[in-house]
């Protein structure tokens, strides 16, 4: 996940300081991760290296000196690349999910297997069902609704599979295990 | 959950020589959303039938505010359908010949309510399911997912203490399925009613509190519900 072309794109209205970049992040990103100030700063530090963009000034709100800072023609150039880039769908399969039943068939056999797809179905559903409160709860931004939503869609694919899967260990285990 | 609402014991029906259900026991309580889930043939569907008092079980015994629905009449059980039970189905089966307020008003009107009230509350439920345009226009004229936002409508519009949703998205695509969802869960919290919801899809199941997996009649108590 690219934290540089977000900042980017949320000085593509105009100048900020790190604070502010870093609010904008927690806000417009609900559910998200929230950005850690020392990772704002770190991100600008290497994009104002690498020219993308530049200190536009101080400004001292009843605190301590704030720098802003704004896009360069570069950074603008750089964003508009990077939104028009399809991103590569799945170039490999890895999962954490998808390694962990090899490796259980490997290590433990079918029984560990079966133990691991069941237990992680109900850590996913658990996960779905607080995702699906938080979008369903009166007054939830459409943010919310809409970050809820990728992450239950990935959760439901997740499911399916775990689902199928489960049928499937038996026959995976003798693949496996030949 | 403060206590069971409505509760089954040692729920038995067969189909002929098929057994559907074998000895099913749950409870429901008090504004608590309950999904029933499991793959297709499950006897998930069967189940919600039995507990809304439109099957009768073979064995065992349905209990609804400490009172057994297998020793009331077809009649009796009919009148509870319409005024403290409210049904959603897949398809939403309104009545074509009325328009949607009409549709979304009649179980007031059954239940006695007067014509004005009862259009009144209608237009009210009907815009909640954002669909307060097709108030005077027809099923035929709707599409499926306005005449099912329409029958979420009807099902609310009495402020059941239950209701029971067989596949109430089924028909629905992905948006129009989740606004339906949406709009009922926010009502039923407020109004607190208690839900079953039968369903296959695991992001609808995620509107309950919490899931009961069916498999081959029975429940699943690994919460698996796969035919192995």
């Amino acid at each position: 996940m690219s934290t540089a072309h977000v900042l980017l794109g949320l000085l593509a209205g105009g100048p900020r300081h790190g604070y502010d970049l870093k609010r904008a992040h927690d806000d417009r990103l609900p559910q998200a991760k929230p950005l850690a100030y020392g990772q704002v700063y770190a991100t600008l530090g290497r994009l104002e290296r690498d020219g993308l963009v530049a200190q536009s000034g101080q400004d001292q709100e009843a605190g301590p000196e704030r720098t802003s800072y704004e896009l360069t023609e570069l950074g603008r150039e750089r964003l508009a690349a990077w939104l028009t880039e399809v991103e590569p769908p799945a170039p490999y399969v890895s999962s954490v999910l998808f390694n962990k039943v090899v490796v259980a068939l490997l290590a433990g056999g079918t029984d560990q297997a079966t133990g691991y797809l069941t237990a992680q179905r109900v850590a996913h559903m658990t996960r779905m069902r607080e995702l699906t409160a938080t979008k369903t709860r009166p007054g939830a931004s459409v943010g919310d609704v809409v970050a809820a939503d990728y992450a239950i869609g990935h959760l439901d694919a997740d499911l399916r599979w775990l689902q199928t899967t489960l049928a499937r260990v038996a026959e995976l285990q003798k693949e496996v295990t030949s | 959950m403060t206590g069971a609402l409505l509760s089954g014991t040692g729920i038995t029906k067969s189909y002929g020589a098929t057994p559907a259900l074998r000895g099913i026991d749950v409870t429901v309580g008090e504004g608590e959303i309950v999904a029933i889930t499991g793959p297709s043939g499950c006897g998930k569907s069967t189940l919600l039938h039995c507990l809304a008092g439109i099957l009768r079980a073979d064995e065992g015994s349905v209990v609804y505010r400490e009172q057994d629905l297998s020793l009331w009449s077809e009649a009796s059980r009919s009148r509870l359908r319409r005024t403290e039970f409210g049904v959603l189905f897949q398809f939403g089966q309104l009545v074509p010949e009325l328009t949607a307020a009409e549709n979304v008003a009649l179980p007031l009107l059954l239940a006695g309510s007067g014509r004005r009230d009862a259009r009144e509350a209608a237009l009210g439920w009907l815009a909640r399911f954002g669909v307060a345009d097709m108030a005077d226009k027809r099923p035929p004229a709707m599409s499926g997912g306005q005449q099912q936002r329409c029958a979420a409508a009807r099902a609310l519009v009495t402020g059941p203490r239950v209701i029971f949703a067989d596949e109430p998205t089924g028909a629905l695509d992905q948006l129009s399925g989740e606004q339906v969802m949406t709009a009922m869960v926010q009502a039923v919290r407020e109004q607190g009613s208690a839900v079953v919801l039968v369903t296959h899809e695991a992001p609808v199941a995620a509107y309950a509190d919490r899931e009961i997996v069916l498999r081959d009649g029975a429940i699943d108590p690994s919460g698996i519900g796969i035919v192995g």
